[in-house]
């Protein structure tokens, strides 16, 4: 059977890496290919890159960051940010990577979705759908690295995007982003109810029972970690690391 | 160890830089090339590719590589990997598409089809999984049950001859997930962005005389 995949979630600003709290303070983690490299080693199976200034500033994605990104990543990428053409996508998977994560273009303007789909597939086409509770205690979903308020809910959104031909829904919390407070689990149970495409939880990871949470309780096919393996604890320093391949099949049952 | 000249063709079906990089990052050349006179050169052929049946097989025809391909592969006995798509296209036909395959394997591709206790599994297989192996293979030196690759694939083959079959893997049920025939070498998985398992994977074929 599939094994839960457990991915780093990489921000990247200015070519810098950086972690965010809540969607804001980047603070600098240090370069994205040398913590590529690292994560080589550790036998990470799959990363999230994404340049979180790209659509805010109006810039196209990083292109010459990802080509020397795709040359150290042995592993499947997922990259995000700024990516509003398909013209956009056809250079990001000619520099070698294999997903794409559409967010704010994707609410502006949905078709763009089945348009990119139809060319390269579904299973290449992520949308990325960040998430906030609003004063009124409902989840909202916003765009432009969360300081764009939208008026959909998430999960008529990401029954929206699967319809329009999204392969995989990353589903970020931007009140849990950097929190190590665990993931938002009837978040990510309303939408994994709702839509038969994989569901990638994001934000809130602080250590690995978090990831069985939302895989367990939450119904996320996969999970996606910031804070938890760019520093070396919560409040404590950067540090690239992983957990262990052993101890991941442990906590989410599977055997080796 | 000096390696030989290795070809990743070039079909029009995807990137196949991470291929070349992962060579190189295991320390093999290779080159990325889409013309006949390369492919009649190499000693080693790469045929990957993500997308259609057909279109793998209309690129590959438009482009006048089937020819080349059958005498390199059925006549010199150059050692050719095929990498998802591009292992597909050695079968007969697949349920993709209307056009033959290139019949190099006595197999068909089909769609996952589950039956209602797994309707849960979605289609495309994707994801980090394991193999199974069933029989011995050069390939797969130094690999074992315990190593992971990476899948992206919604067809697999069907094969009509068991001995093909080096591994299995399964998804709802056990499909082929790398098969060998003499010189004919094709993984259903990605051994490019299956790190370790893949690198030890590419330097096997690298290395095969």
């Amino acid at each position: 059977m599939l094994m839960t995949r457990v991915m780093p979630c990489l921000l990247v600003e200015n070519g810098r890496l950086v972690k965010t709290i809540n969607f804001k303070n980047p603070a600098y983690v240090g370069d994205p290919v040398n913590a590529i490299k690292i994560y080589n080693e550790k036998e990470v199976d799959e990363l999230i890159l994404l340049d979180i200034r790209a659509t805010v500033e109006g810039r196209e994605p990083p292109f010459e960051l990802l080509a020397g990104v795709a040359d150290e990543c042995f592993m499947p990428l997922t990259y995000g940010g700024g990516i509003g053409k398909l013209d956009d996508i056809r250079k990001i998977f000619n520099l070698g990577i294999e997903k794409v994560a559409i967010n704010s273009f994707a609410s502006r303007d949905p078709d763009f979705i089945s348009r990119a789909a139809e060319i390269y597939g579904n299973q290449s086409i992520v949308v990325s759908i960040d998430v906030r509770k609003t004063l009124f205690g409902k989840y909202a979903v916003f765009t432009r690295s969360g300081r764009k308020a939208t008026r959909y809910n998430p999960v008529e959104y990401a029954v929206g995007m699967e319809q329009m031909g999204a392969g995989e829904i990353l589903l970020n919390s931007i009140d849990r982003d950097g929190t190590w407070k665990g993931y938002d689990i009837p978040l990510i149970r309303k939408v994994t109810n709702s839509v038969n495409i994989p569901v990638i939880a994001c934000g809130g990871a602080g250590s690995i029972q978090d990831f069985r949470e939302a895989v367990k309780q939450g119904g996320a096919s996969a999970v996606a970690a910031g804070s938890m393996v760019v520093y070396s604890g919560k409040g404590l320093g950067v540090l690239i690391n992983f957990p262990k391949q052993t101890d991941l099949r442990e906590i989410l049952q599977e055997t080796t | 160890m000096t390696y030989r000249e290795i070809v990743i063709v070039n079909y029009g079906m995807g990137n196949l830089g991470s291929i070349q990089n992962m060579f190189r990052h295991i320390g093999v050349e290779s080159v990325i090339s889409d013309s006949v006179s390369d492919i009649e050169n190499a000693d080693k052929l790469v045929l990957s590719g993500v997308g259609a049946f057909d279109s793998g097989m209309k690129n590959i025809s438009d482009l006048g590589f089937i020819p080349v391909l059958n005498s390199k592969v059925l006549s010199d006995k150059t050692p050719v990997l095929g990498i998802c798509l591009g292992m597909q296209l050695f079968a007969e036909s697949s349920e993709e598409g209307n056009l033959s395959g290139l019949g190099w394997i006595n197999a068909d591709a089909v769609r996952f089809n589950f039956n209602d206790d797994s309707d849960r599994l979605k289609i495309p297989h994707m994801g980090w999984n394991l193999v199974n192996l069933q029989r011995n293979s050069i390939l797969f030196n130094g690999l074992s049950d315990e190593s992971r690759f990476y899948f992206v694939h919604s067809y697999h083959l069907i094969c009509r001859e068991k001995e093909d079959v080096i591994c299995t893997t399964n998804y709802g049920y056990n499909f082929p997930s790398a098969v060998e025939k003499e010189n004919i070498h094709g993984v259903q998985f990605h051994p490019e962005k299956s790190h370790k398992f893949g690198m030890k994977l590419l330097k096997n074929f690298a290395e095969l005389t």
